[in-house]
């Protein structure tokens, strides 16, 4: 945590000492379960394919024996959880917890896999993929809470713009639909912004009020409209586009440059996002709106303005995202289609510490245990998939709590801004 | 706001001491039914826009009224509908009291439904009273400890009870998936994601078959009636309620005056997610008889709209939750007699909750209606 770190260095901070301690125990308890579980049940080797059948430049499978792999990462984890309670151990929490966990997944896949063989690439390609509307979906959070304004419509947006996209995608072509999503999502944006910045409706209320709205109106229309007339929704869909030389390169080329339009536009808007919040003058304006409007205020900036801009782009964003779900995966809408990503995406944003590239890593994380999720059911694991997905959700809690590590939301986050 | 109007009967009297911010006749009367009336029209609006005739929005007009309190079957179906989500929108609108944002109250009742299940389908050889009381209670108990665990979360670690129900919802989607599709609950023989069939002793009895034996509205509206004037004792009669009122109005002056509110937040969020509960195994045990995915429809959510439609007071939420179970059953009338998609009340009720929360457009909207103090 960068804010803590002058008070670190001095005196010893009690929270994090107890963080360390927490995360001391936490290691140890993976390193049992890598033992105990993934290393006494496993026997055989792991296979894992790493190139795609269509691959120029074919690489040998990886092969991993499953067993001795579990006692390896065990013994890491151990050794990882003990130094936690050494001196000093406070400083190496949040290194030691994200290479414990990477481990620990490592240890879970050897372990599902054992005996098997597994197509890596294909995962990780899929965890990309799926990764993209969350991230879209954190990105506007990010956008709007760092100018202060909750945002629950999140999913709402999402489903907008996959209504949007699919139907005039259907009339006009992809990129018209692309088009019509953005505007329609900057459309529920600004809505969302003129309720809680104007008429200072309480923002969740009002996010509230989106989710319910949208999920009624496409509903309604679908069922009403669509049904009947189903030349209406049957968009094209948007094909990988890959990137010469690039998408030759083993593993890397087909997880990065031989993806569709919005895995590249959801990379580029993070990056574009990144460098406005934090490198750009009217980044630190936004970001000044989200911490102490009233300072803003007085320095002359226009914190209504740049609340309704600010909004209204991460409406933008959040539409983008929605059109994947359409145009960008399948081509055509289904009622509530967007199934809780836009609040997954809230999660991500959480987790990444409401920084656009927070957000991204979370959702590739989220996106991982949803793609691996698809993949245990073909596998047959012991482990009910249903709690799989719920990792996530529970992962969420455990941080907004502080248990390992806490999340700071901008210090006007929530709160309406009233001019004197 | 506006300043303190005059009471002008007996019920205006009580709602104005109960509602202390906003103490004024044509803010708890005026404009719920205005907002009501404008969503109701913007309805009519949408079903032109998409194309269906005049004639035929006459038609859903009229089926929405004919199905919601037509006939004493229309009644039966408006108050059964009401029932679930009356009691959700009681524990909304007394976390909203205490100052508490429960967006959980969807998978409150989704455990608390599954809790009635199991109990309702594994416990035999229990006479009927005692089985369906058995199975009320352990649906209140679990949903009042997955409302609970997000107020400790809250008192304990400070975590904003918005973001940890809207996870614990989440997960408790997953978890209800994961049991119907697993033996002891699922039902036997089947592949889909359905539970078992509750036993007959755990039904919420039918309490009008003397007068027609299809008519479906069970003692579980009768809980629900019980309840809304028991969390009423409890907000305005009781010491306790009392500080839940205080911590919702300024928690630090609460906190200052030596109430616990650690303590507070946990009790309230307990109370909330137990009526949620209840709202899940009255869907259970006097509607479906069966758990199966989404057994909730939604009602978690139509909860906040009625908690804020009847201005968080236990009677206005009563009022609300008819109005919500009307515009339910009416609905269904609708969609059978002039084919309109019954999507189109979800519409409307995301409309309500747009105009509740934003009174200043029903001002903008109707200037005439309000006096010259209340249209600033």
């Amino acid at each position: 945590m960068t804010t803590m770190a002058p008070m670190q260095r001095g005196a010893i901070d009690p929270n994090s000492r107890l963080r360390a301690v927490i995360t001391g125990w936490v290691l140890i308890g993976l390193a049992v379960l890598a033992a105990a579980v993934f290393g006494l049940d496993s026997a055989g080797n792991a296979t894992f394919r790493l190139t795609l059948p269509r691959d120029l430049v074919p690489l040998p499978n990886l092969v991993v024996p499953a067993a001795p792999f579990a006692y390896f990462v065990s013994a890491i984890l151990a050794f990882l959880g003990v130094r936690q309670f050494l001196r000093g151990g406070a400083r190496w929490s949040s290194l030691s917890l994200g290479i414990g966990l990477m481990l620990a997944v490592a240890a879970f896949l050897v372990w599902t896999a054992a005996g098997k063989s597994f197509s890596l690439t294909g995962m990780l390609e899929s965890t990309l993929v799926r990764a993209v509307p969350i991230a879209l979906g954190g990105l506007a959070g990010v956008l709007s809470e760092r100018v202060g304004v909750v945002n629950i419509g999140i999913e709402g947006m999402l489903l907008a713009g996959a209504f949007a996209g699919a139907v005039v995608g259907s009339l006009a072509g992809g990129y018209a639909g692309l088009a019509a999503a953005v505007a329609v999502g900057g459309l529920f944006g600004f809505l969302l912004a003129a309720l809680v910045v104007t008429h200072r409706v309480d923002q969740i209320v009002a996010g509230v009020a989106i989710n319910v709205f949208v999920l009624g109106l496409t509903s309604y229309v679908t069922s009403q409209v669509l049904t009947k007339y189903r030349f209406l929704n049957d968009a094209p869909v948007f094909r990988p586009i890959p990137i010469p030389y690039l998408s030759d390169l083993p593993v890397v080329g087909p997880v990065l440059f031989r993806q569709n339009i919005f895995v590249y536009g959801a990379l580029i808007m993070v990056a574009l996002a990144t460098y406005y919040l934090f490198h750009t003058r009217h980044g630190l304006r936004a970001r000044a709106v989200g911490e102490h409007p009233e300072a803003a205020d007085t320095l002359g900036l226009n914190v209504f303005r740049i609340r309704y801009v600010n909004v209204t782009i991460g409406g933008m964003v959040a539409g983008f995202g929605g059109a994947w779900f359409t145009l960008g995966s399948v081509g055509r809408f289904d009622e509530g289609m967007t199934g809780g990503r836009g609040f997954i995406g809230l999660a991500a944003m959480i987790f990444g510490r409401w920084h656009p590239v927070g957000a991204l890593m979370a959702a590739l994380v989220f996106g991982f245990a949803d793609s691996l999720q698809q993949k245990l059911a073909i596998l047959q694991t012991p482990i009910p998939s249903e709690f799989l997905a719920m990792a996530p959700y529970i992962a969420t809690i455990v941080l907004v709590a502080g248990l390992i590590g806490r999340a700071r939301a901008p210090a006007a986050d929530g709160k309406p801004y009233i001019k004197d | 706001m506006s300043e303190a109007g005059p009471a002008t009967n007996l019920q205006g009297d009580l709602l104005k001491r109960a509602v202390t911010t906003r103490n004024d006749v044509e803010e708890i009367f005026l404009v719920p039914v205005l907002v009501v009336a404008v969503a109701i029209v913007l309805g009519g609006l949408i079903m032109l826009a998409t194309g269906i005739a005049p004639s035929r929005i006459g038609i859903a007009f009229a089926a929405l009224f004919t199905g919601s309190v037509g006939s004493i079957g229309a009644l039966s179906e408006t108050l059964t509908a009401a029932t679930p989500v009356t009691l959700a929108a009681l524990g909304v609108a007394l976390a909203f009291r205490a100052g508490l944002f429960n967006i959980g109250a969807e998978g409150q009742i989704l455990m608390g439904g599954m809790a009635a299940t199991i109990v309702g389908f594994a416990v035999t050889g229990l006479p009927p009273l005692l089985h369906v009381t058995l199975a009320l209670l352990a649906a209140a108990l679990v949903g009042a400890l997955w409302g609970a665990l997000a107020g400790w979360l809250k008192a304990a670690t400070g975590a904003h009870e918005v973001i940890t129900t809207i996870m614990l919802n989440l997960i408790s989607f997953r978890l209800v998936d994961y049991l119907l599709r697993t033996p002891p609950v699922q039902r036997a023989g089947r592949a889909d994601p359905i539970s078992e069939t509750i036993l007959p002793s755990a039904e919420l009895p039918r309490i009008l078959t003397a007068i027609d034996p299809n008519l479906r509205i069970h003692a579980g509206f009768l809980i629900a009636v019980v309840l809304v004037f028991a969390i009423h004792f409890l907000l305005f009669r009781t010491t306790r309620g009392f500080e839940f009122r205080a911590a919702g109005l300024n928690p630090d002056a609460a906190r200052y005056a030596g109430m616990r509110s650690g303590l507070i937040v946990v009790i309230v969020m307990a109370i909330a997610g137990g009526l949620a509960g209840l709202a899940g195994a009255n869907q259970i045990l006097g509607v479906l008889d069966r758990a199966s995915p989404g057994f909730s429809s939604n009602i978690g959510f139509d909860a906040i709209a009625v908690a804020l439609l009847g201005r968080s007071h236990p009677v206005g939420v009563l009022f609300a939750g008819l109005l919500f179970g009307a515009l339910e059953a009416g609905g269904r009338q609708m969609q059978v007699s002039a084919a309109v998609s019954i999507d189109l009340i979800a519409i409307i009720q995301a409309l309500i909750i747009v105009f509740i929360a934003a009174p200043a457009l029903v001002r903008f909207l109707f200037p005439f209606a309000f006096g010259k103090e209340a249209r600033r």
